[in-house]
């Protein structure tokens, strides 16, 4: 879920450098030193669940959960987001340094959206109320990320209209996806671990 | 897991002070980003074709990087040489290829090309631990430093849990498929996956305290600029400043 370099215009790229900066500072606001460690692993988790392949219909789709990693993290899902794009922009050319800013904003925006409406339900609510603000948080994580995604191109240039159309598309069914795989993920973890639910606070 | 593909080598990239890497990089790659038409663009290329020959870097790896990179790409070919206004070349049916749409997206692949190489060439070469270290030196906040640091530094011991955590589903044969118990299986993969990775964090954290942890790391090897670095820093802040005034005209 990220653009490649060498395609926005430079506005777009000033625009999100700046915003993530602002998220980015926010985030690093919260996090005490002794929180680095706990987000710095659950960072790493993050990045290894994302190499998984879930199968869907005839293709399969990698998980993204950045959803997931806003209702754990909060704000903090800046930076979260921010080292592990850097990572793969340093590594594999995923992405890249020029649009780190606007990549980062696009997936963690949503991240921080999916905290504030939902957290609170995932740990306060029953089990149904539970899987469901699990599950929109999961599927607005993706959903909202691929809108951003879509929006940049689209304030690019017009001619991105029809690529941007395509791309937010094709994100719907990874919507559901992600939203059942959060859904079942947040309840094991206030089955096992509950704690983890409130290291973004 | 095997990250850093091109980090080993002994050539003047290889060697080159991170810092300068950053200072010459950066401008480089953002000047390149935001360039326009086929010319310099292509100018920028021909400046990464040259680091990543300095860089000899293995071709197959290079190679398959930018298969991954072009497909994103490619798919742009698709669409916007039909979708941009401009003067018409052909027309099939309702779509019409314009001229400009084709060099737009023309121009697009080679500054993609070219920021790419760039970037493996220029940072690739350099080991992660060492360009986070030069992250302090450049006025990087401390503790997004200190995030990355911890963050690279426990991905491959996480990926050696996933593995675990996979094999004990293939003892148990987990064949994936599209359906519930596929979705809610690896759900609880990665449910498993964080629960460990939190339990990881608390111990190190103690870890550390034990070890009299106050905030920040002692740095005990330090940079030092060399001939050679000051000289690849003054001819790539040329080229991009060179091309910068082109730019502008």
């Amino acid at each position: 879920m990220h653009i490649s370099e060498g395609i926005l215009s430079t506005p777009v790229l000033t625009a999100g450098a700046a915003l993530a900066m602002g998220g980015v500072a926010l985030g690093l606001k919260r996090m005490d030193y002794e929180k680095i460690p706990e987000v710095a692993v659950l960072s790493s988790a993050f990045f290894v669940a994302s190499l998984i392949h879930v199968p869907l219909g005839p293709t399969s789709v990698h998980l993204v959960l950045n959803g997931l990693v806003g209702v754990l993290l909060g704000w903090m899902a800046f930076p979260s987001i921010l080292v592990a794009l850097a990572l793969q922009a340093l590594l594999f050319q995923f992405g890249g340094f020029t649009v780190l800013g606007v990549n980062t904003f696009n997936m963690a925006a949503p991240a921080v959206a999916s905290y504030y409406l939902f957290n609170l339900l995932v740990r306060r609510g029953n089990r149904a109320v539970t899987a469901v603000a699990a599950f929109l948080s999961g599927a607005l994580g993706v959903g909202g990320g691929a809108f951003l995604i879509a929006l940049s191109l689209v304030t690019t240039g017009e001619e991105f209209l029809s690529v941007a159309r395509l791309v937010f598309l094709a994100h719907l069914p990874v919507m559901l996806i992600e939203g059942i795989i959060t859904s079942f993920c947040v309840l094991f973890l206030k089955k096992v671990k509950p704690e983890i639910l409130e290291v973004g606070m | 897991m095997h990250l850093e593909e091109f980090a080993e080598g002994s050539s003047l990239l290889h060697r080159l002070d991170p810092r300068v890497k950053f200072i010459t990089l950066m401008p480089f790659i953002l000047l390149v980003a935001v360039l326009k038409g086929i010319e310099l663009p292509l100018a920028g290329l021909m400046v990464s074709l040259v680091l990543v020959s300095i860089a000899r870097l293995p071709l197959k790896k290079l190679m398959n990087r930018l298969l991954v990179v072009n497909t994103f790409v490619l798919l742009l070919w698709f669409f916007i040489p039909f979708s941009y206004p401009g003067r018409q070349l052909l027309s099939i049916g309702p779509l019409s290829l314009s001229q400009e749409g084709l060099l737009y997206v023309l121009s697009i692949t080679i500054k993609t090309n070219a920021i790419v190489l760039a970037t493996i060439a220029v940072l690739g070469t350099s080991e992660i631990f060492y360009l986070t270290h030069a992250l302090l030196h450049l006025r990087i906040p401390e503790k997004l430093v200190y995030l990355f640091f911890f963050f690279y530094r426990y991905i491959s011991v996480l990926h050696e849990e996933y593995t675990r955590l996979r094999r004990a589903m293939a003892i148990r044969c987990f064949h994936p498929k599209s359906n519930m118990h596929t979705y809610r299986s690896y759900a609880y993969l990665v449910g498993m996956l964080l629960v460990r990775s939190y339990e990881r964090s608390q111990r190190i954290y103690q870890a550390m305290l034990c070890r009299g942890f106050q905030g920040r790391f002692p740095l005990v090897r330090h940079f030092r600029m060399t001939g050679k670095d000051i000289l690849f820093l003054a001819v790539m802040i040329s080229i991009t400043i060179a091309m910068a005034i082109i730019a502008r005209w």
